[in-house]
């Protein structure tokens, strides 16, 4: 009999997967003992830390796509389908396009995040942003042709994507308006939600005085609850109202429908966050943003998380008990400006420690973005 | 149980939340909420004894009553 493994998603998480378990299990797939299903909705894989760039005219949104035909194993069947349902008794999934369910053996859910603008009144209207392809197309037409004002960037919910782009964007664009001799006619604010500047006490502690030194306004507890775009105004929870001339938001952040639909989670799927395996269903797996685990929403999570459920499938598939464990490792770097970088590692036992901002490390990223795509394949 | 007569509008459980989520989670279930409406927020992260009355009192909305129970908190919070 056939074993099959079906996974929803085709972002970082979803495409890391499928790529070790054509390599983990390519004897048994080979000989017809297991099957492997990438189901997504889009024919491409989208590489969503290239959008950074783009409003800064520093790259386009088709360096950050290419088609997982290219990129996925032949070993799995890659189906660009949107699944609508899941049964988890029944251990099937329904498609638009398929008329019968498809059973699955063992089901990963890495869905990622969809974006709620709406969530706020007058948010979509009055905000920009650069977390999505659209998006981040027209903020660089907006600031391409800003020369004089304030630029707010806020962050509206948590959590989101990459919780360091918010800072990496304020960093980057003050050093881009002061190196084009533009820093006495352009003032950057930056806006978050709670008594500091990032949701990480060492990350919030490191950034703060790197904000104050380069002169952007800073405003903390900081919740917008509705944005008037003929005003320029964002209205926040805590009475405050700040003026804009261009308004760059974080947009709040939810899960697909489908994992409350499923009973999953209700709003991401709840997971035991060191084995990754869904609490309120068997045999189901979550990774990425998708999962419920505390860690940032970022890449290097999704994809040290591939690699844990990639081994606990393995060893299910093989009647072993499964062993590899999530410690919470996450590696991010993060920009400070246009032409230098700062890093960070932690788990869930270690603090990030931040590394000093140098050009070596700003080269570091730039260079990891290029070789991302052999991660995306499985081979770094 | 809690120790009190509250009767929360609603609950938000953010039980096994790092920081800061079950603040934000908070924030998140107010944004959207009437002056007046009270929401029991259930955490076990100890920053949340900290982070929500300074959040609440910024935003100028009242902690009604914190309670420590046997593996978490609960915060009752009145929208202004």
């Amino acid at each position: 009999m056939t074993e099959h493994v079906a996974i929803v998603g085709a972002g970082t998480g979803g495409t890391v997967l499928a790529n070790d378990l054509a390599d983990r299990l390519d004897s048994e797939i080979d000989a017809g003992d297991v099957r492997v299903t990438l189901f997504n909705d889009d024919p491409d894989h989208v590489y969503k830390p290239v959008w950074l760039y783009v409003p800064f005219g520093q790259r386009e949104p088709a360096d950050g796509r290419r088609p997982l035909a290219d990129l996925v194993d032949d070993r799995v069947e890659v189906e660009i389908e949107y699944v609508q349902a899941i049964d988890t008794d029944a251990k099937e999934l329904t498609t638009v396009e398929q008329p019968e369910p498809v059973a699955y053996d063992h089901l990963v859910l890495a869905t990622g995040s969809v974006l709620d603008p709406e969530s706020v009144p007058g948010l979509a209207q009055g905000g920009h942003n650069f977390y999505s392809e659209d998006g981040a197309e027209a903020l660089r037409e907006e600031l391409l042709a800003f020369e004089e004002g304030r630029v707010v960037l806020s962050v509206v919910g948590s959590p989101h994507m990459c919780p360091a782009a918010p800072l990496e964007f304020a960093f980057m664009a003050e050093d881009w308006f002061r190196q084009r001799g533009m820093g006495e006619d352009v003032e950057v604010t930056y806006t978050y939600p709670i008594q500091r500047v990032h949701g990480n006490p060492e990350i919030g502690a490191w950034a703060e005085p790197i904000m104050e030194e380069r002169g952007i306004d800073v405003r903390t507890f900081t919740n917008p609850q509705a944005v008037d775009p003929e005003a320029q105004v964002i209205e926040t929870m805590e009475g405050a109202e700040i003026d804009y001339d261009l308004l760059v938001t974080i947009p709040p952040h939810t899960g697909v429908d489908l994992i409350p639909e499923a009973g999953l989670g209700d709003e991401w799927v709840d997971v035991d966050k060191h084995t990754l395996e869904a609490t309120r269903a068997e045999d189901v797996y979550a990774i990425g943003d998708a999962a419920d685990t505390g860690v940032p929403k970022a890449g290097s999570v999704a994809h040290y998380q591939a690699g844990v459920v990639g081994k606990r499938i393995a060893s299910a598939v093989r009647g072993r008990p499964a062993t590899a464990r999530y410690d919470g490792k996450t590696l991010c770097f993060i920009e400070t400006g246009m032409d230098e970088a700062s890093f960070v590692e932690f788990d869930y036992e270690n603090p990030p420690a931040p590394a000093p901002p140098s050009t070596a490390l700003h080269w570091s990223k730039l260079g990891y973005n290029e070789s991302y795509w052999l991660t995306a394949r499985g081979l770094l | 149980m809690p120790d009190n007569d509250i009767e929360p509008d609603t609950t938000v459980d953010a039980r096994g939340s790092a920081c800061p989520g079950p603040l934000m989670d908070l924030i998140g279930e107010l944004r959207g909420s009437d002056a007046g409406t009270v929401v029991e927020l259930l955490s076990d992260n100890d920053q949340s004894l900290t982070d929500v009355p300074e959040w609440a009192d910024e935003a100028g909305n009242e902690v009604l009553a914190t309670e420590e129970l046997d593996d978490h908190y609960a915060f009752y919070v009145e929208k202004a």
